[in-house]
């Protein structure tokens, strides 16, 4: 069996940063297995451009992004195999994976990361009624049909979900020819980053239905029509509120699912909000030596800050192999009142060497309330918020003066008053 | 008057909020997070551009298509009259990255450049 010191599990944008910073901090034994034909992920579909505004100062469309890291895998002789499937994980972090080359290969790790990214909910996640035609579609995969094989889905479009991907989705069909009769979302606010909601639905005046969801999609063979109703504030359907449009393409973009077979394999900790892996401040999971960052971890809106996780956690596993990790004790993070997650979910200060970053969201929609952090109970700092809402990813910088004195939990709550 | 508009800069997001005169010129921007937002509000209350990104036909690739994108923003009002201009194009890989595609687009200034580098394959 072969040896390697650091395998990484996934080749799009969090696999990437990691094998480069773990690289660069000096571990050169390492291996990436990407499932693709080609490096990049989910980037190489996403050629819209705004990424890396925040990695390079520049804005790049999502291929020129990939290419970049794509460029310095390259240039340091990382190695990478392609259409490589990881079907096993086990505790001794001896990994299993298919590929038309090599066929079935066996291999052990020093230290792993996981970068395998998040997959789509679909139409069965959500149970809408109708018939089960053609023409409904993820917007995900109807987003590689278009922009990489090249295939219309559709002429006359409704959209499910106003997540980024179906937002972005209802420009490119519009840009291509289409007409998208409307997007609806069951919550009563957009799910989607406020820029697209601007300069995909409102630059091409697609209709936005808040509280809406889709009742019933027709047609036998191909869709015909979708009828929407408005819901409640308990998301059940209110009559006489149906509206019918006629369409040919219904489009679901109704959130992301960090995709864990693996992680569930080897029996890491899980949390069940983010449905990743319960990390440390290093990104370690429960399993020793096992990493994970990027959407397998929690859904992120940006992939800026994939490849920012990435690259962080590519040091930690670097200094792992290393043996520069310290296995100290530590403290958990709690998410209160209005906070749907933290992570990381555990922090040792001993390996805060600097700042330590705390990446949450929130459970709806707030203007004007304080962010609060507590040590063990008692107020540590209170942030004045003007605008938060759960499509937006938060974070709070803690310096590792900062933690010192936590015993048992650093926890974070809204408060409503304004102080 | 305060007009609060979004940032369409990066997926930040940021909310602004443009203070303007009677005449509706913008006096000062706040809430962005870098200077571009300043300068994105002052032009989309004047003349509002937009990045174009698409997609073009390419042959002997891994794909069939080719990302490209504006070499800058155009004026919004013409995306389609861009989206038209290069419909028909068709080009043959190796493509590399920013290699300009079709000039001038529309005689607006502006290059359409691959977004991506395209290997040949067999």
């Amino acid at each position: 069996m072969k040896n390697y010191d650091l395998v990484v599990i996934g080749g799009g944008s969090a696999g990437l940063a990691a094998a480069v910073s773990a690289f660069e901090t000096g571990v050169k034994d390492i291996l990436i297995l990407e499932r693709d034909k080609e490096l990049g992920g989910i980037l190489q579909q996403c050629i819209h451009n705004g990424f890396g505004v925040h990695t390079f100062k520049e804005e790049l469309s999502g291929p020129a992004f990939a290419e970049r890291f794509i460029d310095l895998v390259r240039q340091k002789h990382i190695v990478y195999k392609l259409n490589s499937m990881v079907i096993h994980l086990n505790k001794d972090k001896i990994l299993e994976y298919v590929n038309p080359e090599d066929g079935y290969v066996q291999v052990k790790a020093g230290a792993i990361i996981l970068a395998m990214g998040c997959r789509e909910r679909t139409r069965g996640a959500i149970a809408v009624p109708g018939y089960r035609p053609s023409g409904v579609w993820s917007a995900g995969t109807a987003q590689r049909y278009l922009n990489m094989e090249g295939y219309m889905v559709g002429k006359k479009i409704f959209i499910l979900g106003s997540g980024d991907i179906g937002l972005i989705m209802a420009r490119r069909l519009t840009l291509e020819g289409a007409v998208v009769k409307g997007v609806a979302e069951i919550m009563p606010y957009s799910n989607g980053l406020p820029r697209n909601v601007k300069q995909c639905l409102e630059d091409f005046d697609i209709p936005l239905y808040l509280s809406h969801t889709i009742a019933k999609i027709d047609g036998l063979d191909r869709v015909n029509g979708v009828t929407i109703c408005q819901v409640d504030d308990k998301f059940q359907p209110i009559p006489n509120t149906e509206k019918t449009f006629d369409v040919d393409t219904v489009l679901f973009s109704i959130g992301l699912i960090p995709e864990n077979a693996l992680s569930e394999e080897a029996e890491l900790a899980m949390d069940p909000v983010t449905r990743g892996p319960r990390v440390d401040e290093s990104y370690q999971t429960s399993l020793d030596g096992v990493f994970a960052c990027g959407n397998v971890l929690h859904v992120h809106d940006l992939v800026d800050f994939v490849a920012n996780e990435g690259s962080k956690a590519g040091i930690s596993a670097a200094r792992y192999v290393q043996n520069q990790l310290t296995s100290s004790d530590g403290f958990k993070t709690e998410a209160k009142t209005g906070i749907g997650y933290i992570v990381p979910q555990v922090i040792h200060p001993d390996n805060v060497k600097n700042t330590i970053e705390l990446l949450f969201r929130v459970k709806k929609q707030y203007r004007n309330v304080n962010l609060v952090i507590k040590k063990d109970g008692e107020v540590f700092r209170s942030i004045k918020k003007k605008h938060l809402a759960p499509a937006e990813m938060e974070k709070i910088i803690l310096k590792n003066t900062d933690i010192l004195d936590v015993h048992h939990i650093l926890s974070i709550e809204v408060m409503e008053e304004v102080a | 008057m305060t007009k609060e508009m979004i940032c369409i800069i990066c997926p930040m997001s940021c909310h602004l909020e443009v203070d303007l005169d009677d005449q509706g010129a913008v006096l000062n921007v706040r809430g962005n997070s870098c200077p571009r937002g300043d300068v994105y509000a002052r032009k989309e209350l004047t003349f509002p551009t937009r990045m174009l990104t698409s997609t073009v036909k390419i042959k002997g690739a891994m794909y069939e298509r080719l990302p490209v994108i504006t070499s800058s923003d155009i004026p919004k009002g013409k995306m389609f009259d861009v989206m038209k201009a290069i419909a028909n194009i068709e080009v043959q890989a190796p493509v590399l990255i920013k290699q300009v595609i079709l000039k001038d687009v529309c005689g607006l200034g502006v290059d359409i450049l691959a977004s991506r580098t395209m290997e040949c394959v067999e």
